[in-house]
């Protein structure tokens, strides 16, 4: 059994969290955080140049041609650094919508961009409160124009286009759903920002007016299509989660043992250490679901729809547990401004809805095990 | 990252298969497979004999205590080849459990501390089984901090007469020998006056008498000391050195990996597939499935957490920390889902019999036993403090009785 990355990826990983260290420390994300700007260009162009982008993209479509595993390493240290560049929408929706379901002239056009940096992309999908179903979606696809209002949409506000779910059909079933890519800078697109909890990562509302947009992949099967993105995006998601996870558990000891009170490093006071014990734990069961999640995600397992809402379920818990025990730690200097911790709250706590809540994830887990134990 | 085998791994795995096919007892298969959460129950036979009858075909075979030496009873075998033989011996591994303090804990302190006359006397009857051993740590007033304990030995000619009390010695009552560890000095600090033994269980002045538990179980035991006499040649380590040589055991007991701990997930999960409850199965119930999934993450996460130790092992590395978080997440999983299962049983919830009300009583079995899962082999109170101090580097508690002589130390009792 070697249920571990290699040593090639390992060292991508260090290359990364280096990379990361220097291009992008807490002063940066704090440019996008006060508003300075949408997002880190330069960062962007940097995370391209490094092959980070592309790093799943195939080298026929401009990609480094690596694979699912390097992502998932990659997608570790962006969530650790909190990287305020729209990575999880462009790479993760958008790119691998395309990746499953993309022509070879749509894959030409767009996964390139893609990976040069040149070009950001997001999964239009939510229409205000809910989650993930094909009954809520309302917005309407007629000889290739939409009509309709799509919100939130992750880094809607910066993006250059969308894959955008329709509805082709009159019921809001699942064959009823269709699949579109839309330039968000033609005629017909209004984009307008959102604000949310977290200030690194923007959200925008899109209304499309008989919108100009392209069928991306068969009619009727888009919610084949999303479902499988959102699996894959959960895997990766959840690599983020665990690395925002780690990152809040260590800032919270370290911090336990620089503080005295009493005369002691209150990382001495048993109550301080369980909590931090158990942010270990929940770090620590999150990583070995993701390593699953990883596993299923670069064999394109059967077992993947399980294990992507495992991973999901479970580092969703353990980021939300550890940022919130980390400014706990931290006490009173936990929540000021100054103090980076509430960045990784602020994160931990949107992140945690993006793909659909948890207890959407936490649903279906238990249906996809049900379906596993009849089968 | 995958789940195969190395070739060698496969050859070995394809071995010891055929091995436990032509030889394992599969007369107890069936009941073997039934019996959940650490509880064996032979109808007919007597566990400890039908668990001695494998345990010595296996040392014949030699397939018992994988990893150790040959000299000693083992195979010299590598900590994956155990892995896999744990993996392959399946439900078989259940008729380990007499046997396993002695493989985990005992044998390798002898093994690390013992005279060679002593390893080869001692360690090879412990492998195939003949010889049952018990570790006597535990006192009533010596729990978590373990080195305060009271049980005396006294130096006379070439002797030890030890007096006192241990509690809490798993298999006490079928064992022939025993680990003993005993306060040699009481006038320096507590760490410093210990030493280790091993003693014939059957010795004049050895008293084993059950404890009842708050389960009305009987599974562990009490054991007095009056004046039992041990030779000198029975001590383990220096003359207070007893400390340095309980920790072997210690560690040793917390290296074990391929041990698949009770979650209680899978029951949880066909329980709530079949209750029918006013509205519908419980597990079309949100709150139900909201439940069961939190669960089921954590038993996924410690099984692929073991999974990384193994991977580690299989590479010649030793295995990281991560491990020990095992018994700390699965003890207070079981309670808590026993607590759940009964809520959705409603007012039958609290009923004991082995009715259909109440799915043969096992959630009720289950929280009634829970709570010393997560206070035996270190409470979740010690286990946290572990994970805090080795893991993550946290600084020790501050001891007040750090660097006072024991019998200056202020106790309730004395």
């Amino acid at each position: 059994m070697n249920f571990d990355f290699s040593d090639e990826q390992k060292q991508m990983r260090d290359e990364a969290r280096k990379f990361l260290s220097e291009q992008c420390p807490p002063r940066a994300v704090r440019e996008v955080l006060d508003g300075k700007a949408p997002y880190d260009k330069a960062l962007w162009k940097g995370l391209a140049e490094m092959g980070f982008l592309g790093v799943a993209i195939p080298e026929k479509f401009g990609g480094a041609g690596a694979g699912h595993l390097e992502l998932c390493v990659i997608a570790e240290e962006m969530g650790r650094a909190l990287a305020p560049v729209p990575f999880s929408s462009t790479v993760y929706l958008a790119a691998e919508a395309l990746l499953i379901a993309g022509s070879d002239a749509q894959k030409q056009k767009w996964l390139p961009r893609i990976a040069s940096g040149d070009a950001i992309g997001t999964l239009a999908l939510f229409e205000g409160k809910g989650n993930p179903s094909p009954k809520a979606i309302k917005l309407t696809a007629n000889g290739g124009a939409l009509n309709g209002v799509k919100k939130p949409v992750p880094d809607g506000a910066i993006a250059d286009f969308a894959v955008v779910a329709a509805r082709t059909g009159s019921a809001g079933r699942e064959s009823d759903v269709s699949l579109f890519i839309v330039d968000l800078k033609a005629a017909g697109v209004e984009v307008k920002p959102l604000t949310n909890i977290d200030l690194t990562r923007g959200q925008a509302e899109i209304a499309f007016k008989d919108a100009k947009a392209e069928p991306l992949g068969a009619a009727g099967e888009g919610w084949g299509v999303i479902t499988q993105v959102l699996d894959r995006a959960a895997v990766l998601t959840a690599f983020e989660q665990v690395g925002g996870a780690d990152r809040a558990l260590e800032m919270g000891r370290d911090y336990a043992l620089d503080r005295i009170a009493f005369g002691r490093p209150i990382g001495s006071f048993q109550a301080v250490k369980h909590m931090l014990a158990d942010m270990y734990v929940s770090a620590t069961l999150a990583r070995s679901n993701c390593y699953y999640g990883a596993w299923a995600l670069s064999t394109n397992a059967g077992e993947l729809p399980e294990a992507a809402a495992a991973a999901r379920i479970s580092a969703t818990q353990a980021f939300q547990h550890c940022a919130k025990n980390n400014i706990q730690v931290h006490g009173g200097m936990g929540f000021t401004w100054e103090f980076d911790c509430h960045m990784y709250y602020r994160r931990a706590n949107a992140v945690a809805l993006g793909l659909g809540s948890l207890s959407y994830w936490e649903d279906a887990l238990i249906d996809r095990m049900r379906k596993k134990n009849a089968a | 990252m995958n789940f195969d085998d190395t070739p060698q791994e496969a050859e070995f795995r394809s071995i010891a298969r055929k091995w436990i096919q032509a030889n394992a007892p599969k007369e107890f298969e069936e009941e073997l497979s039934k019996s959940s959460l650490g509880r064996i129950k032979l109808a007919k036979h007597d566990m400890v004999e039908v668990g001695k009858a494998w345990q010595k075909q296996k040392s014949d075979g030699g397939w018992a205590c994988l990893h150790w030496p040959k000299e000693y009873g083992g195979r010299g075998a590598t900590p994956i080849e155990r892995v896999i033989w744990q993996q392959e011996e399946g439900v078989y591994g259940k008729l380990t459990q007499p046997f396993q303090i002695g493989e985990g804990m005992c044998g390798p302190t002898v093994m690390a501390w013992g005279s060679e006359e002593a390893k080869r006397r001692y360690l090879p009857k412990l492998a195939s089984g003949e010889e049952i051993w018990c570790q006597l740590f535990s006192e009533p007033s010596a729990g978590s901090d373990v080195a305060g304990l009271r049980t005396r030995a006294e130096k006379k000619g070439d002797n030890w007469v030890v007096n006192g009390q241990k509690i809490w010695t798993s298999g006490a009552h079928y064992s022939d020998y025993g680990l003993l560890i005993a306060r040699t000095d009481p006038n320096v600090p507590k760490h410093k006056g210990l030493t280790m033994f091993f003693l014939d269980m059957k010795s004049p002045g050895v008293e084993v008498r059950p404890i009842k538990q708050a389960n009305g179980m009987q599974e562990f035991n009490e054991v007095y000391f009056t004046d039992v006499v041990i030779p000198d040649s029975q001590r383990l380590g220096a003359v207070g050195e007893g400390w340095s040589v309980s920790l072997t055991t210690l560690m040793n007991e917390r290296m074990s990996i391929g041990s698949r701990l009770a979650t209680g997930v899978p029951e949880m999960f066909e329980f709530c597939s079949n209750l029918m409850l006013e509205d519908g199965l419980a597990i079309d119930d949100p709150a139900v499935r909201s439940k069961l999934a939190g669960w089921a993450v954590k038993a996924s996460g410690l099984k692929y957490t073991s999974y990384r130790a193994i991977s580690a092992l299989s590479k010649g590395e030793r295995p990281g920390p991560e491990n020990s978080i095992g018994k700390l997440v699965s003890g207070m999983m079981l309670q808590d889902i026993a607590t759940y299962a009964m809520d959705l049983e409603g007012a039958a919830g609290s009923l004991t019999g082995e009715s259909e009300e109440v799915a043969r009583g096992q959630f009720q079995q289950m929280l009634l036993s829970s709570p010393s899962m997560r206070i035996a082999g270190g409470t979740d109170e010690i286990l946290r403090n572990i994970i805090a101090e080795r893991v993550l580097g946290l600084p020790g508690d501050i001891r007040v009785d750090k660097d006072v002589p024991y019998n200056k130390i202020p106790t309730k009792g004395r």
